[in-house]
């Protein structure tokens, strides 16, 4: 393998954005028919250095060698040319196409549609059988899941000609089988000589396929090393600079009274889908619930309503009181008044105004409380930006200025300015959704230690989260919810990634023959709803 | 990292985009054959170089402040207002009721009476779009644009109607009786032999504007209701989380909105005409959108805005009246005002920023070096 040339060779590739420097002198060497994983923390400049490589940016200092060739890429079009393939994260496709246009869209033969479309059918009809790539080539987008949408991108890149694939963070949608349906496709790719870049941020994802790692930080290329000769803990080190705790320390959770009863929770959604269809449950003092599943199976409805701006039917009780369901007006108001605090799934669109500063979003939901008043009339600006600068020394939040925006924190920081907020109000019960979505390895650990801590007060906590590692290290009890409805409760020392991921795509028992098709036999048939959340 | 330094973005580029649109104006004069450096002079002097000019500066500019005011608190909700032109007239008709039926001992309690009402009837001209935007999710651009059209005609007909004098062929009420005129600043700097604005109808209601600005910007910046507004205006998603009533917000900005621009009507109505004639608010309302544009929602840069349309107001009616520039091209320059701090603002702004990127950039490897 020496002596073949690198598919992909960057050399020296630096890019800067004003005065953030995203990539810096990386040069970098994959070799034709192996998978690279290419791992960092949000913002370490992965996705600038594959937009370089796409087209979408220009760098301003460096070369690309494309099979040891000399490569100007100034745009998507010659990366195509060049035999470069990339599935994004978003996909980029229409909705009311059929699979079949979406793989021709763009690559059309002629101006006549039907000989390419022809062409096209016979071509995929190929491609499925040769990679398992299997697709209904007259399925709408909108009707098909994840899964196949994420097959249909790859499709389009293959019939492109792809050589080269690059993929960006394409399990975060997945449930595990589907990820594990995936990563075959990936190996039967190589297999036949395809050269595939992953990008990720999930160490078991590098661990289990790629072949050689690269590791980002801050712009910078770290390292690059043979997977079978590293582990997760020194990946994670070279990610993050020093040691980290990949696992939650926590002791046995001391669980006290029952603090919210939720009793046949119903939720009709304006375009009158039934989102929640009867759900019922309990969370205790010093217990962490997780509640695990693919997004948009009803989890967000959950958090919503709870956090009182969703209407809905059924009975909610916290500390025995019941709460009323039937408005959805300025409900989140009653709620903080009872005692429950919520860190919702989404801090860009919910939990932060982007343009306020840090100290404004510090009074977020609470501008109503005494301390932050100074009449009857005005608040007190001056003793929220006080109680901002006590908050940021506690929770570590850099930079420790009240004045900056919350846009120009990073996702972690943000995150924790949230959680200050939302923990430092001392709820007796948290509502946490996706805390570290988007959050860096070093600020993950931080923030999951203080969800522990506040357990360990005796607090009830909520959790709903998509990333199956983490509730199962965090929950001291485990629901899992499919197409609005509780499928089961574990307990996390009872169970494993492999049954709650059958639970999470709603099969309660092991299925006769191959997992991952009957799995993907239900996700199809719980119908598009779903997938369109995420 | 905020790209540029504060002052840069609010007053840098606005300076730049007047002086591209002055540049601009001028071209257009010299190629209708005038020398655009006279017309500058005449116009300079023709607001801004008597206290006579002065006053009539004034007195646009308070029409813009509350129009300009109206428009910005509706912005920080994320509303566009465009129905300042109607709720104006429509205050106007609350002025005109106040001052014509009731008896009022002194103008001071005419003052505060007639700013209620003003205040009252503008504020429900716009609660109507407000509600059907809340409820029923009707655009508020929409509907504000057809109640311009629903308030003046309901002038029309009240001015030939119910409230004409009888006999008279004009379409306009009585006259205010006289305690109910408010003191000029004719009347109020008036120190023996010498008159300053003899003749001018700027008036107490300036100072009136003032107190207006001074009061929105602590209602949207040191207000629980000025928060609301600001977040239900940056993120409705974050709003609801929070706990912010969507219909409240919409309904309460839009009063406060209505409000405002009503009030113009005692700078207009009872300040100068003194009576209610037709089309009194003549596109204050739609100005009062350029200003808000300008004034970056900001009462203090409305107010400073509002001086600069004041300014144009007046020096292009000098122009008018004294050179051969027809008057349809002070419209001409007044828009390109419109155009270069409204809707190019990113013209000027790219450039901008790069360039403060760029020195600090320099600054940086300077100090590393």
């Amino acid at each position: 393998m020496t002596d073949t040339a690198p598919a992909i060779e960057l050399k020296g590739i630096s890019k800067a954005f004003g005065p953030v420097q995203a990539n810096k002198d990386i040069s970098i060497r994959v070799m034709p028919g192996t998978i690279h994983g290419i791992i960092g923390e949000n913002g370490a400049g992965k996705s600038t250095l594959m937009s370089i490589l796409y087209g979408f940016y220009k760098a301003d200092k460096g070369e690309i060698f494309i099979s040891g060739k000399k490569t100007l890429i100034p745009d998507s079009q010659a990366a195509i040319a060049a035999g470069i393939g990339m599935v994004f994260q978003h996909f980029k496709l229409v909705e009311n196409f059929t699979v079949l246009e979406n793989v021709v869209l763009g690559a059309e033969d002629s101006g006549l549609l039907r000989p390419s479309l022809a062409r096209a059918r016979r071509e995929l009809k190929s491609l499925a059988a040769e990679y398992e790539l299997n697709v209904d080539p007259d399925a709408l987008i909108q009707d098909v899941g994840v899964g196949m949408q994420q097959r249909v991108e790859i499709l389009k890149a293959l019939y492109r000609k792809a050589d080269i694939l690059i993929l960006d963070e394409p399990t975060g949608v997945l449930t595990p089988a589907e990820a594990d349906h995936l990563f075959r496709i990936l190996e039967n790719l190589k297999r036949e000589g395809k050269t595939i870049i992953l990008i990720t941020h999930k160490l078991r994802e590098i661990m289990d396929i790629t072949d050689t790692v690269s590791v980002m930080r801050r712009g910078e290329m770290t390292a690059t090393v043979k997977t079978a000769d590293t582990n997760p803990t020194e990946l994670a080190e070279l990610m993050v600079g020093r040691k980290v705790l990949l696992r939650v320390d926590k002791a046995p959770a001391q669980i006290g009274r029952k603090i919210l009863e939720v009793k046949d929770l119903n939720v009709t959604d304006s375009k009158g889908v039934h989102r929640l269809k009867g759900i019922s449950f309990d969370v205790h003092a010093g217990e962490i619930l997780g509640i695990a599943g693919v997004a948009g199976n009803g989890q967000s409805e959950l958090l919503e309503v709870l956090g009182g701006y969703e209407r809905a039917t059924g009975s909610v009780k916290v500390n025995g009181e019941e709460i009323d369901l039937s408005s959805a007006k300025s409900g989140g108001q009653s709620r903080r008044a009872k005692g429950i605090s919520h860190v919702p799934e989404d801090r860009q669109r919910e939990g932060l105004i982007m343009e306020f500063h840090a100290w404004e979003n510090t009074a977020f939901g609470y501008h109503h409380d005494a301390r932050y008043q100074k009449s009857s009339l005005f608040m007190d600006n001056s003793a929220i930006r006080t109680d901002t600068e006590e908050k940021m020394a506690r929770f570590d939040v850099r930079p420790p200025n009240p004045q900056l925006a919350a846009k120009n924190f990073s996702g972690g920081n943000q995150q924790k300015i949230v959680l200050a907020r939302e923990i430092e109000r001392n709820p007796d019960l948290l509502l946490v959704g996706q805390p570290t979505r988007g959050v860096d390895i070093g600020a993950i650990e931080f923030i999951h230690q203080q969800i522990v801590a506040l357990r360990d007060q005796g607090k009830a906590i909520l959790l709903v989260s998509v990333e199956l590692e983490e509730i199962l290290s965090l929950s001291d009890r485990i629901a899992v919810m499919f197409d609005g409805k509780i499928m089961g409760e574990r307990m996390p020392q009872d169970t494993d990634e492999k049954e709650l991921g059958l639970l999470m795509a709603g099969m309660t028992t092991t299925p006769e023959g191959p997992i991952h098709k009957a799995v993907e036999a239900q996700l199809a048939h719980a119908s598009g709803d779903a997938s369109k959340e995420v | 990292m905020d790209v540029m330094p504060k002052w840069a973005d609010v007053i840098l580029i606005p300076l730049i985009s007047i002086l591209l649109a002055a540049i601009l104006s001028a071209v257009v004069i010299l190629a209708i054959g005038e020398n655009p450096w006279d017309a500058l002079k005449l116009m300079v002097n023709g607001a801004l170089g008597s206290t006579y000019g002065w006053g009539y500066t004034l007195y646009y500019a308070t029409n813009f402040i509350f129009t300009g005011l109206a428009v910005s608190i509706a912005f920080h909700a994320r509303m566009f207002n465009i129905g300042g032109e109607g709720q104006a007239l429509i205050g106007g008709l609350g002025v005109a009721l106040a001052c014509l039926f009731i008896p009022w001992p002194h103008w001071t309690l005419a003052l505060v009476g007639a700013a209620v009402m003003a205040a009252l009837f503008g504020a429900a001209w716009a609660a109507i779009p407000a509600f059907l935007q809340a409820k029923r999710g009707s655009h508020i651009v929409i509907t504000t644009i057809m109640f311009n059209f629903i308030a003046a005609a309901l002038l029309n007909y009240l001015l030939i109607g119910a409230l004409k004098v009888p006999g008279s062929m004009e379409p306009a009420t009585a006259k205010f009786p006289e305690a109910t005129h408010l003191p000029s600043f004719q009347d109020m700097f008036n120190f023996g032999e010498t008159t300053f604005f003899r003749g001018a109808p700027a008036n107490v209601s300036f100072f009136v504007g003032i107190a207006a600005c001074v009061a929105l910007w602590a209602l949207i910046w040191r207000t629980r209701l000025g928060y609301e507004i600001r977040s239900f205006g940056h993120s409705e998603s974050a709003a609801k989380y929070a706990g912010i009533s969507p219909t409240k917000i919409i309904m309460v900005a839009m009063l406060i909105s209505g409000g405002l621009a009503g009030m113009m009507a005692i700078n207009n109505v009872q300040g100068e005409a003194e009576r209610l004639v037709l089309n009194a608010v003549e596109g204050a309302g739609f100005i009062g959108i350029a200003v808000a544009l300008m004034g970056r929602s900001h009462p203090f840069g409305v107010f400073l805005a509002a001086l600069l349309f004041g300014f144009l107001y007046q020096g292009g009616a000098e122009l008018a009246l004294w050179t051969s520039i027809p008057r349809e091209l002070i419209i001409v320059i007044q828009a390109l005002v419109i155009l270069f701090t409204g809707a190019l603002d990113n013209m000027v702004r790219m450039p901008l920023e790069r360039l403060f990127l760029a020195l600090r950039r320099a600054k940086n490897e300077g100090r590393t070096v």
